[in-house]
């Protein structure tokens, strides 16, 4: 069926939104990638599989329309609290319950489905708290959700189900209400900044590209190649949402007068491949992309494009080359890509997030999003909160939260040892530490604190982990997705990286150090991309916040937090050990001996740090100091 | 495996032997051999009407394609950040112990396994992960890791 006016679009919505309301329950398993892999598929076909079984009218598939009784049933996008599922909700009491599993779906039925109880042990608890109802934890409780307003809320499979709470609204407003102008000029106002991680004026680009000629196509491009390890904020707008992405592409291809699109995804991502598909699918089917969209004549084309693995791609010179077929390496600027994008043409290239904010900027106005978030920082940002935390997950908080309400109040604190370190902004980012935990986070106080915002995985470091190590984890990375074009990035890093490798092993100079800030300065002066002009941050930021750590590696010979194995012994704690002998048994060297029942001694000479004792210890006696 | 040219024909035209699509073309390649033939990668530059060399780059450039043959269980461990600062090193070394392979191989001795290093697998909520022929395994643990390769060994026996 193809919707040809707007006030087609608005039956539709009334048609499906009855037909939603007409589910007197329903039932939303998350269908994220982390539940996914937690067995929340085989949660989903049980569940119904158990209710046809008892004869009770379920609604996998949203009907067109639809008068009894149901209950629908259905996998939505990522509820967020990755670290409990897989999650199930149940609407409309709002309850979630945590790690389900299937054998927890006989019982779910049986008293909360078809009778309205709640299964206490399914539910949340927080020191001693029962929290049935999802908004009441405190991991929800602070957030506050835009981009995400439906992720985890509908079926993300369904352009029914988008339509029926609003989706493509935005749309007809701006194709049947606002001029391209005025549409620009809202983005403009809103001074919506590009979530993917440098935080450019949305509204700014567009302008640029509006005010070009279409010589003969302009292109808009997503750009959902988020390959910052330790983020996934765009993975689960695409696999959760993806129509509100995909609406507020079009949106800018209205305002901008482009006529062919892009989604660049990484590859890594199957998943999110597959829901964008279905959605252009669906789209396309409905009229809501191709030819004159929802009756307006005007037309959009929308394709994907599949990333092959290359960090770089991020880069929006690179990613444009990507998707012309070649290798993925940047390009010199200007020109830029607003003037000579993808296949030469102008473009506007924003991130998934940033599309997934336009509809509702476009529906409530420039100066609701305003009120959002500090000054200059207009909105909320989506986290991916990572690493050594307790609630692991994905977030969304207004611009300026700090950092003490997002790991502590939202994220539950660390998991174990003490707080020490957020990295955020991933390989290109910095980190904050204990004296920024009151710092608001946005674009510019991130900047000022010598870190940024990036895409929004904020990875938790507890006093487990070595700084130094873990910047040499981060030049490993970049050295390895340097594409190799600018000498100062191809050869610098990996400079920079065997001299981390020499420290972490207990070889180090202090000349080092000043020799690491020479070529880091060097590095982020002269090469092309955003890849090489930032690879050093994370040396530069930890030999900043953590030059002690640097300096005991260095002189002392010693690694404060036990993690660096070179600088390491193995003892074992004659207070915890119960001489079982597994570990003297187990050494390959021979370096362990006791007697039965008797505290075992490590001999230091003959230890070679392999590490097998302690991982095969019982009782957790051996420790690394 | 002899390469099928009816095959890769066949997914040429499904992208319009277009030179901009080689990248997708690829893709559709390496799934069906599950790495890119040489024979197979000639013919592509050939038919869309790239160098050698060119092709040769791209396929080169990206991480994802293989000019090898993959074992039979393709494995990535995952040493995104949050994976790292969970221990996945020690994951992935009883991966290489436990499979008896170092870290250049590219496929075990006896044809089972290839082990790829990836730099995030997006699960990051789920630290540390791996995937064997991409189900996603979390939170791994050096003795999980063991105890996985030995069913897949002990299967393969079977």
């Amino acid at each position: 069926m193809k919707i040809t006016s707007r006030e087609m679009l608005d039956t539709c919505r009334r048609q499906y939104s009855e037909a939603l309301g007409c589910q007197k329950k329903q039932i939303l398993i998350c269908g994220g990638s982390g539940c996914v892999a937690g067995g929340s598929r085989e949660v989903l076909a049980r569940m119904k599989e158990i209710m046809e079984e008892r004869g009770l009218n379920v609604d996998v598939v949203l009907q067109h329309e639809s008068h009894e009784e149901s209950i629908g049933l259905k996998h939505s996008g990522c509820h967020g609290f990755c670290a409990q599922g897989p999650l199930m909700r149940i609407e409309p009491m709002g309850l979630l319950y945590t790690k389900v599993t299937v054998d927890d779906c006989d019982e779910i039925v049986e008293k909360t489905i078809v009778g309205d109880e709640i299964i206490d042990r399914l539910v949340y608890h927080d020191n001693g708290v029962a929290y049935p109802r999802q908004a009441d934890i405190p991991f929800y409780k602070k957030q506050y959700r835009v981009a995400l307003e439906h992720c985890g809320h509908i079926n993300a499979e369904s352009v029914e189900e988008c339509i029926a709470v609003g989706g493509y609204q935005s749309l007809a407003k701006a194709l049947f209400e606002m001029t391209p102008d005025e549409i620009v000029q809202t983005i403009s106002d809103s001074n919506l900044r590009g979530r993917g991680g440098a935080g450019f004026p949305t509204g700014k680009k567009w302008e640029q590209v509006a005010a070009l000629p279409a010589d003969p196509v302009k292109y808009i491009v997503c750009n959902g190649d988020e390959g910052d390890p330790g983020a996934f904020m765009d993975r689960s707008v695409m696999e959760g949402d993806p129509h509100r992405m995909i609406e507020g592409m079009i949106i800018a291809a209205i305002a901008v007068g482009a006529t062919q699109g892009y989604i660049y995804v990484r590859a890594e991502y199957p998943l999110a491949v597959e829901r964008l598909q279905k959605a252009i699918d669906d789209d396309m089917e409905y009229g809501i992309l191709g030819d004159s969209i929802l009756g307006s004549g005007k037309s959009f084309y929308l394709h994907i494009s599949k990333g092959a693995g290359a960090f770089v791609c991020g880069e929006g010179s690179a990613l444009a080359n990507s998707v012309e077929g070649k290798r993925g390496t940047p390009r010199p600027k200007p020109p830029r890509l607003v003037e000579k994008g993808v296949f030469d043409k102008p473009t506007v290239l924003n991130n998934v997030e940033t599309f997934a904010n336009v509809p509702v900027i476009i529906d409530k106005g420039a100066d609701w999003f305003k009120s959002i978030g500090t000054e200059g920082n207009s909105g909320t940002k989506a986290f991916a909160l990572t690493g050594n935390i307790k609630h692991t997950g994905l977030i969304e908080v207004p611009m300026g939260t700090t950092l003490r309400e997002i790991v502590f109040d939202i994220g539950g604190g660390v998991e174990h040892g003490e707080f020490k370190a957020v990295q955020i902004g991933g390989p290109s980012g910095g980190c904050l530490t204990e004296q920024h935990l009151d710092l608001p986070l946005d674009f510019d106080s991130a900047k000022k604190a010598g870190a940024i915002i990036g895409s929004g995985g904020l990875v938790v470091m507890g006093s487990d982990t070595c700084m130094v190590e873990i910047a040499r984890f981060f030049m490993n990375f970049t050295k390895k997705e340097s594409c190799g074009k600018c000498t100062t990035c191809r050869e610098g890093v990996p400079r920079i990286q065997a001299i981390l490798e020499r420290i972490t092993r207990g070889q180090g100079k202090m000349e080092d150090l000043d020799m690491m800030q020479e070529l880091a300065d060097t590095i982020k002066t002269c090469s092309l991309c955003g890849l090489g002009k930032t690879a050093p941050n994370p040396v530069l930021s930890t030999m900043r916040y953590f030059k002690d750590e640097y300096i005991a590696h260095v002189q002392e010979k010693r690694c404060p937090a036990g993690v660096c194995k070179d600088l390491c012994i193995f003892r074992i704690n004659p207070n915890k050990c119960i001489g079982c002998t597994k570990c003297a048994r187990n050494c390959p060297v021979d370096a362990i001996t006791g007697t039965l029942k008797q505290p075992h001694h490590i001999d230091v000479d003959k230890c070679i740090k392999c590490g097998t004792c302690k991982a095969g210890c019982p009782v957790h006696a051996i420790e690394e100091v | 495996m002899k390469t099928d040219f009816k095959l890769i024909d066949s997914i040429l035209e499904r992208h319009g032997c277009d030179k901009t699509q080689v990248i997708g073309i690829m893709q559709d390649v390496q799934k069906e051999y599950r790495y890119l033939p040489e024979d197979a990668l000639l013919h592509i530059a050939d038919r869309v009407g790239i160098s050698k060399a060119k092709i040769y780059g791209v396929a080169t450039f990206y991480e994802n394609f293989s000019l090898n043959a993959k074992g039979k269980y393709v494995i990535k461990c995952c040493n995104g950040t949050a994976c790292h600062v969970r221990k996945s090193d020690d994951v992935q070394k009883a991966l290489w112990e436990s499979t008896g392979m170092t870290p250049d191989q590219h496929i075990s001795d006896d044809g089972l396994f290839t082990i790829e290093r990836v730099s995030c697998l997006g699960a990051c909520g789920l630290a540390p992960v791996c995937t064997v022929d991409d189900v996603v395994h979390p939170s791994m643990t050096p003795e999980k890791m063991r105890a996985l390769i030995a069913e897949i060994k002990e299967a393969e026996k079977a």
